[in-house]
């Protein structure tokens, strides 16, 4: 009795101590960027806001480009996503659904696609792009972006158009649709889900992207979030209250995508990172 | 769109309906023989030209700048000057290669084994938890997951700052005094601990959730069966869930280590490799050569020795996968 009351104890405090390691940062993001200074420079830490102010987040948001890199960082993202999603989708309807030859090497060649190493690219990038005298332009990290994003929505898509049954399209194309039509009337509807979810991540990857707009943008007008957060944190150096509140408007688009895309999560993940 | 009709496409090269063996025998497997020809390769055509376009052409051009000796001057004045090999020698007989080589490989190591091992610790609790304990968890570990990493990062530098920290405060109030005043990055261990840290605290998540997912597929009956024939808790465990999740574990550890290695954003934004150039691991070292000290055409040598490593790696990988996709297809 006592062993099994011990037994069922354990993992529960095993579980609450992860929990505090997981969101405590998060936890402590948010409560600085509402502290009002003399709480965050205090000697012992005030562990709960309780004078909350938009003091920081005004800081943030009136520092310089703040508004034109958040615009920039969608147009940019969203346009990667949209792109991605039109290409992916048509490809993905063919190395689901059509037999033909190179279709294994096509399948393996985007997920060695998937695994590219941009991080080590940036060098050579900056050389094309420079070449191509677009330097500073959102054009060039739009198109790396989809790319980026590219290899994940097709293969992921793949699975989700694999998951259609095929009698549906069969019967479509019996009623006298073609091949096309039924795709759109009868397939994409059913797609919505895993568009969802595939640009949902495809969201995530590109709204994160640093070392290449590290590298490609150098003037304020071009650049994106993460490189204002990443200077913003060395301008603002000891305002961490400032820092956090724009750490805080950085993370909450994705923190609210990921409430949405939870349950998806798992799954879209596995099939599309994991196996491919 | 001309070709989908019920019958054979009138153009596209008639192997093609044989490459999967020959012509099938009719019924519905007949009508998905026929809608090929050139069909999916329009429809594969936009997604594999920008892809040769932008990840192949840097791949390219990254292995033409690299014989190329190519600094500030040459840039700037659009000067190609070719020098062989000479990057690479340089690189090569230099110690800082080998020796960021080894401390990206012990790093990588050094997360991977504490990410995996944790990870799956956490994936197998959730599978033990109650329902309620087990969302309470899965909550937490979704908000570290979804925090982006400049973000994380950027809160991880405030969490050991210097002054006003509150890691430092914590140390020195449970006895560690000389704690008090800290700097975490002062030193290439301390640094390297924060950026561990942040990388196992932002993997942990992916790895517990979807262990967790692969262990709600467990098929019941196996334990059951196992039971029966005498198999307490810890035999249970080795012979029916490990073996069930080592595919599982084989390609999320492949994923870590590609990932982990290249860990660009979470290095360079913690300290920027510093200090001293004692925490760059390859991809950063690879930039601080190349773009930090512009030289590019050797920056562009190490990236590419860089991708040959990772490919070791991925190589390895990759066949999992394709055994994979063998059985599936």
């Amino acid at each position: 009795m006592k062993r099994s009351l011990m037994g069922r104890l354990w993992p529960n405090l095993v579980a609450v101590v992860m929990f505090v390691f997981c969101v405590f940062p998060v936890y402590w993001m948010f409560a600085t960027a509402f502290k009002p200074t003399g709480d965050i420079i205090a000697e012992d830490p005030v562990w709960f806001p309780t004078d909350a102010t938009f003091e920081h987040f005004k800081t943030a948001v009136n520092a310089d480009h703040f508004w034109t890199m958040a615009g920039n960082s969608l147009i940019v993202t969203l346009l990667a996503v949209v792109f991605s999603l039109i290409i992916g989708v048509t490809a993905a309807f063919a190395l689901a659904r059509m037999r033909f030859k190179g279709r294994r090497g096509f399948i393996i060649g985007f997920m060695l696609a998937q695994m590219a190493p941009w991080e080590v690219m940036v060098i050579a990038i900056y050389i094309i792009v420079r070449d191509a005298d677009m330097l500073n332009s959102l054009i060039p990290l739009t198109l790396f972006y989809m790319v980026m994003i590219l290899p994940f929505t097709l293969l992921t898509l793949r699975g989700f158009v694999a998951a259609v049954p095929k009698e549906l399209e069969e019967s479509a194309m019996v009623d006298g649709c073609t091949r096309m039509q039924a795709f759109r009337r009868v397939i994409l509807p059913l797609l919505a889900p895993g568009l969802m979810s595939t640009s949902l991540f495809g969201f995530i990857t590109a709204w994160n992207e640093f070392p290449l707009v590290l590298v490609l943008n150098k003037e304020a007008e071009s650049k994106t979030l993460p490189v204002w957060l990443s200077s913003f944190q060395t301008q603002f150096g000891d305002d961490w209250g400032a820092t956090m509140a724009a750490a805080s408007l950085f993370a909450i688009p994705i923190l609210i995508l990921f409430v949405f895309l939870q349950r998806r999560a798992v799954s879209g993940l596995t099939d599309g990172a994991v196996k491919g | 769109m001309t070709v989908q009709k019920t019958e054979r496409p009138p153009s596209g090269p008639t192997e093609v309906q044989t490459s999967d063996g020959g012509p099938r025998p009719g019924g519905p497997r007949r009508s998905a023989g026929r809608l090929t020809g050139v069909t999916p390769y329009l429809l594969l055509a936009p997604a594999i030209i920008v892809t040769l376009l932008l990840l192949g052409w840097p791949l390219v051009n990254n292995g033409i700048l690299s014989f190329q000796n190519l600094n500030m001057r040459q840039f700037i004045l659009h000067l190609t000057e070719w020098n062989g090999f000479d990057n690479y020698k340089e690189v090569l007989t230099g110690e800082d290669f080998w020796r960021v080589t080894g401390r990206s490989i012990a790093f990588t190591a050094v997360n991977v084994v504490l990410i995996m091992v944790l990870g799956t610790l956490v994936g197998l609790l959730l599978a033990r938890l109650g329902r309620k304990m087990r969302t309470f968890l899965l909550v937490g570990l979704v908000l570290a997951w979804a925090m982006p990493v400049v973000a994380a990062s950027t809160v991880y530098q405030w969490l050991f700052a210097q002054r006003f920290g509150v890691v430092n405060w914590v140390l020195a109030k449970i006895g560690f005094e000389s704690m008090a005043d800290h700097d975490w990055l002062a030193t290439q261990y301390s640094t390297f601990f924060v950026v561990l840290l942040l990388i196992v605290w932002m993997s942990i998540p992916f790895v517990a959730i979807n262990l967790y997912a692969a262990t709600t597929t467990i098929p019941k009956e196996l334990y059951e069966a196992a039971s029966l024939d005498g198999a307490g808790a810890w035999k249970q465990f080795t012979q029916v869930t490990m073996p069930y999740l080592r595919p599982f574990l084989y390609a999320t550890t492949f994923l870590e280590i590609i990932w982990v290695f290249k860990a660009f954003v979470q290095v360079f934004t913690i300290n920027e490799g510093g200090p001293d150039r004692l925490t760059e691991i390859l991809p950063v070292y690879a930039y601080i050569e190349g773009m930090g000290n512009q030289h590019f055409g050797m920056g562009a040598a190490i990236a590419l020795l860089t991708i040959i490593i990772l490919l070791a790696i991925t190589s390895f990988y990759l066949r999992i996968v394709l055994k994979q996709e063998e059985d599936e297809l």
